[in-house]
Formats: structure tokens, C-alpha cells, sequence
């Protein structure tokens, strides 16, 4: 991947290519597709941004808007292309694209690559494309031959014609079929027919990854680039109080200290220079705005908040009557701690502000608002501002978020000078926008043939919408906060409760701490299938069912949900015997228009309370899927990430900002804790889904439901520490 | 200036002395294959070879470094089996902790050529990697060694 593309070398090098470009315009109706190469006149002051390219070196090009961040877009989108357009593979070569609106995801409405939706938003589009490709150089390969179209057959990166024993590669065709028009139908070719696509393929970006030359964000490197460092508040709120700048100016390489909404930026010609200015620049904080602030009252606040009055998020039936009445009541409370991100490769930005133009190289997840952001701030105009997106390590959600941009247009602007930010591991975790902590009680009643009935939800959560749109939150509700439970109207994602329950009433309240949060992979899917998967495993246990059992009746309207449980519980050898201390759990969440189960088995040790978890099998089923082997991967990465959260991972906050600092005091899973994953791929949806982040859904769950099968006690609190554990199992034998 | 050896070549860099290995490499001789992940040794994202052994340049003054022996990422040999078997498995997904996993794993193979899956998990265990490659790190671990077996080589 080369991440210098401007948009106008990207036009220039399409005319000046000289073979085969296919670009699209957009507007409200969707994608038009162009031939960029032809009539150069009609595309005056028209700026098309090209979706792929053949040249005469029998090269295909694809670029792609979508970030790459581990999951495995570029190579999937690539597959797409060269499927549909009869490449050869080896021919393909994926680039990534700049900032504009040709590459805004049609599922999203602009170019983010958020809700694992990046393969399933852009293959119908990818695959016309490609299409109208393959048929323009079939047109141009018969013309040549003087042979009808329909004698001839692209193959693999060739027209052949067999009649004649005549083939003619893309490269070769590519000029004459450039002159030629988009064709105005387009014939799909059929799944059987399909070369790459369903096939597991290697990753296009694995031999520089491999070889330690992928550029990432931290990799950029730009003529004269200074550094910058941010001093930041140490707690929520926190205002400076005092700084001694002469003294960071004083230190050799530093040039300016900076002001910025977020913290003092220390700007410097080397990192060292600059952390050095920041440690000289010693910034003395006020105590902020809740300096009492710590675990204790944080969960103190958020039980608390569930005693106060929500806002209604759903209903259906009358939850309170048929609760009134029920043969069995079971109430339960559910706490699910703040998480970071800790993404690899700390936050930072490389930004050059000139009087005319500005350059962004980051690692982001979202080109539009980096754009929109990057603008505002250099005080250029967007088509001004040119966002180079870096290969990332990792982003999980955190990286959809523009205030890394910010900090580096606001320090490039103020010395004039190429700035990159840097954050250290310590800022990354301190500043980072968290997985919200939510506090959920339910109370639910089953009638006397044990049938679940009625079903009331109290949820207090942070808001993840606030600092995304504040206007989508209506009512107090807040959809994001609550995917897993409910969704937008008519989305097509279908992050809700899928169970058929006849009365049920979903309440929901912001919580008012002061803590950033933001998606984190499945975005609230993740805490919201804890307690929903958990409580429906206790209902079945009050019903005395078997937890399988109990889920499919429930499940009639969702025909993946009960293929993905019976294919787990089946590999899994769900209801065989297991020994002692040892514990079988199922749980099951469909999320971004993919169906996920997962069995695991643990086993917990009563005596010192450690919770070994060795063995998940997940089936999911996500439509067609484009490369099973990434399919695989990213299945079972959500499984682990969900697996440390489970198991590890809670944010510490002390004097109300953030006690945790590095990968010493902020636990995440590693290998030993890692249980050997099988993934089964069920193909049964029509409809494509999206892989990224299904995966961790249903992991915790199924692990604290293994933990009762194992003890008897219910864990309602992430993550299962040894002394919870230890506390669930007195708990149960008192 | 701080005289430096890496991948078979000689560097004099202007920084001062207690500067950590890792930005020299990284910031000075533009070998950005070595990744910053935690800066306190934890996570491993920054593992070079120094003298042999894989260490983590984060918290090594540049100083220390002077005379010594360093290979990075960049300079592990192409066909090396460590490189190879990552891209057979497929181990990488965004990559970042990969070219400091594959150091430590390649010091590993070079000590203990046929290390048993407790040797590889004990071996391991000090290295992070956020997209959960976990099991596939494992996967390529054992192919390594099966060619370099083959092979007849030592990793």
C-alpha cells in the first residue's frame, strides 16, 4: 500500500495511465459508474475517483476507501473486483484511496469503517463495477477479432476466443476497451461460477506486514517533521493551573508549546526532545470536576442511577401486568466494568498545514470526519485537506474518532512546521473514549408450563452518540448505547433481542459520569449480550430446561440464530458429561447481520478462585462468506478480545480520572490463557453479514454460563477475577 | 555520537546517550520495522536481536546498544522460516506486534530448535497482541520448525 495519493495525482495518473479506469460519480440515487479514461473533454471540472484501473502492464489496480486495520478488507474488496472482473489474482494489486464521497460506504453514508461493514456495504457496488469491466473488454477483445461478443470468454485476466484458438490478455485489451462506453446492463456472474470468492485466500498485505515495512501511522515519515506531545489533564475536567514554559524551551530541540482543547503541546525536532519539554513544562491541575471519583463510586453511581427514572427505549405487551400475575419471578442485576481499547499502535497523527493546502497521514478509521475535522481547524476547505490513511495496528472502534487529527492540524498550524503526535501507552489508556461500563437489572416471570412471559429491562449506560451526533439521541435514548438489546427502526443490522418475548419492556437511562466512552469492537452488543445471554440461561434453569432448549422456541421468527445454536451445540458434544469442576455454557447474538453461538467449556478451580477457560466452539453464519479464512481469523480474534475482557480487563480510575496506565496494571489475555477455538461456517442467511465483530458477543456469556453448569453460582460481573469467583461460590453455598 | 551496528551495517547518530534504543532505530535510522507498543517492556511490539538474543529495545539506553550486535525485524533474512511459516499460516492480522513476535520467536527457534508446545507458551507469553493471533502465532511457530527441520537448518 502507498499512502501518498491526492486526489488530483489520483486523477492525473488516471488519464495520464492510458488503460482501462473504471470511477464512479455518487449522488443521492447511489453509484454511476464512469469510464474515467474516456472523453477526457466531458470530464473537465469533474472529479471521478477511480475504482480500479488496468494498464497496459496487465496490471489490475484496485483501490479501496475502506481502512485496513488487521481485518481484512483490502483483501476481501480485492477478491470482489477480481472475481467479478475475471482478473487473475496475481495480477491484482489493492491501494488504498484518498478521502472522498466515491468511497463513502452506502451502509454509512460516508467513508468510515466502522460496524463490520465494510465487504458487505461495498460488494454489490464492487462487483457492477468489475462486471462493466469484464464486459468492456470482452466488447473490445471481439471487435478486434472481428467475432461476435458472445463467442468470447474472459479467463482469468484473458479474452479467449476458441473458435479461433485467439486470446488477447487485459493488458493488451485495456486501451481499445478505454474508448469504449459503460455498458448499461450488466450480467452478474452466478456464485458457482465464482473463482476467489468463498475461497480462502492469503492476505494481500501479509508479505510487508511479514517483512516490517507496512507503513503505519507511527511509520510516517515527511521531510523536516517535528514531534508533539501532549500534557494532559489527570483527571476528568482538570484545568492547568500553572506551567513553566521557559523551562520546556529550554530543553535542546524543543520550538513551541502549544495550547489545544485537549492538553499543552510540547513541539520538538525529535520524541525525545518533546517528552522532555513536556516533563520540563511541569503543568500543575486543579482536581477536576468529581475528584472523588474511583471504581467504588463509579458502580455505587451507576446502581443508583438504576433506581432512577429512564426513558422508554422499546415495548411490546404489558411487561408490568404479566409480571404481576407469573407462577416464578427471577430478578438479577448485571455490572460490566469500562474497558479500553489498548490498540497495539498508540494513538497519533502526522499533519502538515501549509497556506493552501493540507496533508493528513492517519491512522483512521474514518476519512470523512478526519477531512471535515482537518478542515475546520487548518481553516482550508476539505478539497484542500488531503487525508492519507496509514495501515493501522488495530482499531477496534477507537480510531473512528477525530481527536488525534485535531491535535495534529492544531500543532502543524501553530509552528508551521509537519507535526507528528505521539501518545504514549500511559496516554493511550488514560485518554482513551472507553467500552461503556453499564448496570442493567432485569426482572422476568415464567407461567406455570414455564414459558417465559414477561420480561421488564432497566438499563444505565453512557452515551455513545453524544459525541458522534447528539441529535440521533431522542427521548433519552440513546440506540448505540443499547444495540444488543434494541435497534434503529429498520435497520438492517438487527443488533436486538432476537427472543419472542409477549411482554417486554426495555427502559433506559444516560449515566451522567464524566467518562468518555465510544464503540468497542460489537460496540454494546458486547455488554448488552452479557446480560441478556446470562439472564436467559437463569430463566431457563428457573423453567428447569436445558439452556439449549430453552433458547429455540424463543427463536421461531430467527431461522440463523437456531442454525448457528444446533451447529455449536452439535460440534461441541452439548449434554455429554464432563468432570468435575468442569463447566459447559451456550450463548448466541446476531449482530451486524450475522448469527453467531458459541459453546465453551471451562473448568474453575474452587480453591483459588481461577477460571481456565479451554475450549469455545463457534458457529457462525454470516452469509456468503468472501475469504474463509479471514472469516476464521476474525472470529476467533473477537473470541479472544471478548475473552480478556471476560476474564481481565477493568479500566482503574482513582481522584477522578484514570489510575490505569500501561499493559502492567491493565490485563490483556495472553497465550497461555488462550483456549484452543474452532470455528464452523454455516452458510445459511441470504444475506451478507459482517464478520468483524460477531465474534464477541456471545463469548462471555457462554463463559459465565459454563461457570454455573461448573459451580452452580452465577457471575454477574466482568470480569470473573479469582476473588468474584471465590465470592459467587460462597455466596451460593451460604 | 553513538556508534551503532545494525543489520551488518555501520551507523553514527547524533542523540544523546540515554535516548531508548528503539527511537534511534526507529526515528534516526529509519528502520521502522521495530514497532512502540508500551514502552516498558511488557508487550514485546519493540523486540530486537541484540548479541543473539532478543531483547526489548524500548528501555535500552542507546548507549548500552554501542558495539553490540543488533538485527531488527528488517534485517531477519527473507527466507528466513520464522518469515516464511507467518505468511504460510497467515499469522497477521493488522500486523503491528508481528515483526517483534517473529523476533522473539526466530531468538527462540535459534536457543531451542524443536521447543514443545510448554517451551513455546512459557516462551511467549511476555508478548501481546491486540487482534488475538494467538493461535495462529502457535501455528506458525510449528510450521518454522517443521522447515527448518526439513531443511536441515537451524532457525
Amino acid at each position: 500500500m502507498k499512502t501518498s495519493m491526492t486526489r488530483r495525482s489520483f486523477l492525473k495518473g488516471s488519464l495520464a495511465a492510458t488503460g482501462l479506469t473504471i470511477a464512479v460519480s455518487v449522488s443521492p440515487l447511489g453509484y454511476r459508474l464512469l469510464n474515467a479514461s474516456e472523453a477526457k473533454g466531458a470530464l473537465k471540472g469533474f472529479k471521478p475517483n477511480i475504482w480500479y484501473e488496468i494498464t497496459p502492464n496487465n496490471v489490475v489496480t484496485v483501490f479501496i476507501g475502506a481502512s485496513e486495520m488487521g481485518q481484512g478488507t483490502h483483501t476481501a474488496l480485492g477478491m470482489v473486483i477480481a472475481d467479478e472482473l475475471d482478473a487473475d489474482w496475481k495480477q491484482v494489486k489493492v491501494r488504498q484511496g484518498p478521502a472522498a464521497k466515491e468511497y463513502h460506504n452506502p451502509l454509512l453514508g460516508e467513508q468510515l469503517t466502522v460496524a463490520s461493514a465494510a465487504v458487505r456495504g461495498f460488494y454489490d457496488p464492487c462487483r457492477k463495477a468489475a462486471a462493466a469491466g469484464r464486459a468492456m473488454l470482452v466488447k473490445a477483445a471481439a471487435a478486434s477479432w472481428r467475432v461476435p461478443e458472445n463467442e468470447c470468454e474472459a479467463i482469468k485476466g484473458t479474452v479467449a476466443h476458441k473458435k479461433s484458438s485467439r486470446k488477447s490478455t487485459y493488458g493488451q485489451l485495456c486501451l481499445a476497451a478505454a474508448k469504449l462506453e459503460i455498458p448499461r446492463e450488466l450480467a452478474l456472474k452466478k456464485e458457482s461460477d465464482f473463482r476467489y470468492i468463498g475461497k480462502p485466500t492469503p492476505r494481500l498485505d501479509a508479505p510487508a506486514k511479514v517483512r516490517g515495512v507496512a507503513v503505519y501511522g507511527l511509520d510516517v515519515s515527511v521531510p523536516g517533521l517535528h514531534y508533539a506531545v501532549l500534557a494532559r489533564p489527570p483527571a476528568y475536567g482538570a484545568k492547568p493551573v500553572s506551567s513553566n514554559e521557559k523551562a520546556a524551551l529550554q530543553i535542546k530541540g524543543v520550538v513551541k508549546v502549544v495550547e489545544t482543547p485537549m492538553g499543552l503541546a510540547v513541539c520538538a525536532k525529535s520524541l525525545d526532545a518533546a517528552w522532555k519539554g513536556r516533563e520540563a513544562l511541569a503543568v500543575k491541575w486543579d482536581k477536576g470536576a468529581l475528584p472523588q471519583m474511583d471504581n467504588d463510586f463509579i458502580e455505587k453511581t451507576m446502581m443508583a442511577e438504576l433506581d432512577k427514572p429512564g426513558s422508554k427505549a422499546m415495548e411490546n405487551g404489558d411487561a408490568k401486568k404479566a409480571l404481576e400475575g407469573v407462577a416464578k419471578k427471577i430478578k438479577s442485576t448485571y455490572f460490566v466494568p469500562y474497558v479500553a481499547h489498548t490498540l497495539m499502535e498508540p494513538i497519533n497523527c502526522t499533519a502538515y498545514v501549509r497556506k493552501d493546502q493540507c496533508d493528513v497521514w492517519a491512522p483512521t478509521q474514518g476519512q470523512t470526519g478526519a477531512q471535515m475535522l482537518a478542515s475546520q481547524v487548518s481553516g482550508l476547505p476539505p478539497d484542500k485537506v488531503n487525508i492519507h490513511t496509514t495501515y493501522m495496528g488495530c482499531g477496534l472502534g477507537r480510531r473512528a474518532a477525530p481527536d488525534f487529527v485535531v491535535e495534529a492540524v492544531i500543532a502543524s498550524k501553530a509552528t508551521g512546521k509537519p507535526v507528528k503526535v505521539v501518545w504514549t501507552r500511559e496516554e493511550d489508556i488514560k485518554y482513551d473514549f472507553f467500552r461503556s461500563a453499564t448496570c442493567q437489572r432485569i426482572e422476568a416471570g415464567l407461567d406455570g408450563q414455564g414459558q417465559l412471559i414477561g420480561w421488564y429491562h432497566k438499563a444505565v449506560a453512557g452515551s455513545i452518540m453524544t459525541p458522534i451526533n447528539p441529535k440521533a439521541i431522542q427521548n433519552g435514548v440513546d440506540i448505540m448505547s443499547l444495540w444488543g438489546l434494541v435497534d434503529f427502526p429498520g435497520s438492517p443490522d438487527g443488533n436486538r433481542i432476537l427472543y419472542e418475548i409477549p411482554n417486554f419492556y426495555l427502559e433506559f437511562l444516560i449515566s451522567e459520569l464524566p467518562i468518555p466512552v465510544a464503540p468497542w469492537r460489537s460496540v454494546q452488543n458486547g455488554p448488552n449480550a452479557f446480560v441478556t445471554e446470562c439472564f436467559i440461561d437463569e430463566m431457563a434453569h428457573a423453567a428447569g430446561k436445558n439452556p439449549l432448549e430453552f433458547r429455540l422456541p424463543l427463536l421461531k421468527e430467527s431461522k440463523g440464530a437456531q442454525r448457528v445454536l444446533k451447529v455449536a451445540a452439535e460440534k461441541a458434544g452439548w449434554g455429554k458429561a464432563l468432570s468435575e469442576g468442569q463447566g459447559r455454557g451456550i450463548a448466541q447474538h446476531h449482530c451486524f447481520g450475522t448469527d453467531v453461538a458459541m459453546v465453551a467449556e471451562i473448568a474453575v478451580n474452587g480453591k483459588d478462585g481461577h477460571v481456565k477457560v479451554n475450549r469455545v466452539v463457534v458457529a457462525v453464519d454470516c452469509g456468503l462468506a468472501v475469504n474463509p479464512d479471514t472469516v476464521e481469523a476474525q472470529i476467533k480474534g473477537g473470541v479472544i478480545n471478548a475473552l480478556s475482557t471476560a476474564l481481565k480487563e477493568e479500566v482503574r480510575f482513582a481522584n477522578g480520572g484514570v489510575k490505569s496506565a500501561n499493559f502492567n496494571d491493565y490485563g490483556i489475555l495472553r497465550m497461555s490463557e488462550v483456549p484452543d477455538i474452532e470455528v464452523h461456517i454455516v452458510k445459511g442467511n441470504d444475506k451478507m453479514g459482517g464478520i468483524g465483530e460477531p465474534g464477541v458477543p456471545p463469548t462471555a456469556p457462554a463463559v459465565a454460563n459454563a461457570f454455573f453448569n461448573a459451580t452452580g453460582a452465577r457471575i454477574r460481573r466482568i470480569p470473573f477475577t479469582p476473588e468474584r469467583v471465590l465470592a459467587a461460590i460462597k455466596e451460593k453455598k451460604a | 555520537m553513538i556508534s551503532l551496528h545494525v543489520n551488518g551495517k555501520n551507523y553514527r547518530v547524533d542523540v544523546p546517550d540515554d535516548m531508548p534504543l528503539l527511537w534511534v532505530i526507529r526515528d534516526y535510522l529509519k528502520l521502522t520495522g521495530t514497532k512502540f507498543g508500551c514502552g516498558i517492556g511488557e508487550c514485546g511490539a519493540c523486540t530486537v536481536h541484540i548479541d543473539g538474543k532478543a531483547e526489548r529495545s524500548c528501555g535500552i539506553p542507546v548507549k548500552e546498544a554501542q558495539g553490540k550486535k543488533i538485527i531488527t525485524i528488517e534485517g531477519l533474512p527473507q527466507n528466513h522460516p520464522v518469515k516464511r511459516a507467518w505468511i504460510e499460516e497467515q499469522v497477521v492480522q493488522c500486523g503491528y506486534c508481528q515483526p517483534g513476535v517473529m523476533m522473539q520467536v526466530a531468538a527462540l527457534l535459534s536457543e531451542t530448535p524443536k521447543p514443545n508446545a510448554e517451551k513455546i507458551i512459557n516462551a511467549m507469553d511476555n508478548v501481546i497482541c491486540r487482534c488475538g493471533t494467538y493461535p495462529r502465532i502457535k501455528k506458525g511457530i510449528e510450521t518454522a520448525v517443521q522447515m527448518a527441520r526439513k531443511e536441515g537448518k537451524r532457525p
